[in-house]
């Protein structure tokens, strides 16, 4: 009990209000649930790698808004994000330089059909859902690391 | 100068509206925009690429240039953010540049 | 649906945006603080994406998402369907929007670090 005590005090020194930092805890994993669900999803209602990458992205801006920036960054070091980033720019390029080295022209999906023989038309689909992914990650990435740098100016400590 | 602003704004504004007198009714379905490209996309998107959303399969297939271009647009605009705000926790904050 | 009436019911939406652009244009190059300067930046670029996503609409026709089975059992009326390429486009300069957004306020952050001012002329003055 006077664990929890301790724990709720140091929590709200960081941050605003015991209400809104409890509330964004239960918020967030439901958030990048639905961030997901857009991207991947994207093919059979409105959504997609952009707007699921902003979902996703709101999530660490909520965290970073309820508590200090400190505790998002324990949580998802500037390191892994830029890494993420990285990883979204190189998919999505990657898909491409990978159907122009098997044989097509850059970006048409049906050429890694050698790959895996899925049919050429399956390949189109599955091809657009790989870019969607590289195009999540990297909004997720970049618009967190916005948030980041311009909330505390760039000395990523407190925050706003 | 306001006076000036003002007066390039209502210019611009009036030359403007004076050109969407040539612009197709609203909601028209013969309008030039839904004329052939739109067309072929909404007609043949299904069968090409097996994607029900016509918008993720003009964005992901038949424009994908225009979408690489877009990501690499904005991972540019996170490293320019980073670059140019980025400050290492050892440098002063008084002292900088 | 003749005469002015029609005029007006016809183009009422393109009269708004040249309104909405109109403001944005002002507030660019009147005013004299950068932060005004960047929202007016901000408005124009929703008056172009709110004309481009107007310019695709059909009278009575469904959004762009079909059903897989049926098209392709049946095909499909394209004057039935709105028109998908100017949400393409404009879903990117949406996301161009963003970047260039947060590009111009980390500028404006340094700017303001190097002169302590975010007015267009007293920055000029103290360029000299």
């Amino acid at each position: 009990m006077r664990q929890l005590q301790q724990r709720v005090e140091t929590q709200q020194q960081v941050g605003e209000s015991l209400i809104t930092q409890t509330a964004v805890r239960l918020l967030v994993p439901f958030v990048q649930l639905f961030g997901l669900y857009v991207i991947v999803h994207g093919h059979y209602s409105p959504g997609g790698g952009f707007q699921g990458g902003v979902l996703l992205g709101s999530s660490f801006i909520m965290l970073g808004l309820a508590y200090d920036q400190k505790t998002v960054l324990r949580l998802m070091s500037e390191r892994t994000n830029i890494l993420f980033g990285n990883l979204g720019a190189l998919i999505f390029t990657g898909v491409g330089a990978l159907c122009a080295i098997f044989g097509g022209l850059f970006l048409d999906y049906s050429a890694l059909d050698v790959l895996i023989p899925l049919g050429p038309i399956e390949w189109r689909s599955f091809g657009i859902f790989l870019v969607e992914v590289g195009v999540g990650l990297a909004v997720m990435s970049i618009m967190a690391s916005l948030f980041w740098d311009l909330g505390s100016a760039g000395q990523m400590d407190e925050g706003l | 100068m306001k006076a000036l602003a003002l007066l390039a704004t209502l210019v611009t504004g009036a030359i403007l509206l004076y050109g969407t007198m040539d612009f197709p009714a609203w909601g028209d379905p013969q309008a030039p925009a839904a004329g052939r490209l739109s067309t072929h996309y909404i007609e043949n998107a299904i069968d090409e690429t097996h994607v029900p959303n016509l918008v993720t399969a003009v964005l992901g297939d038949y424009r994908g240039y225009d979408t690489m271009f877009e990501t690499v647009v904005i991972y540019c605009a996170g490293t320019v953010v980073i670059s140019v705000l980025r400050r290492t926790r050892k440098e002063n904050p008084e002292q900088d540049s | 649906m003749d005469g002015t009436l029609g005029i007006i019911v016809a183009k009422y939406n393109y009269w708004i945006y040249v309104i909405l652009m109109m403001i944005g244009f002002y507030a660019m190059i009147g005013k004299r603080n950068l932060v005004k300067k960047l929202i007016g930046m901000n408005i124009f670029q929703t008056a172009i994406i709110l004309m481009f996503v107007s310019s695709g609409v059909k009278h009575g026709a469904q959004i762009p998402i079909l059903n897989k089975y049926e098209v392709i059992k049946h095909g499909v009326d394209a004057t039935g369907v709105v028109n998908p390429l100017p949400h393409v486009l404009m879903l990117t300069a949406i996301v161009v929007s963003v970047s260039i957004t947060g590009v111009a306020l980390a500028i404006l952050l340094r700017i303001y670090r190097q002169y302590g001012t975010l007015e267009e002329d007293e920055i000029l003055e103290k360029l000299g």
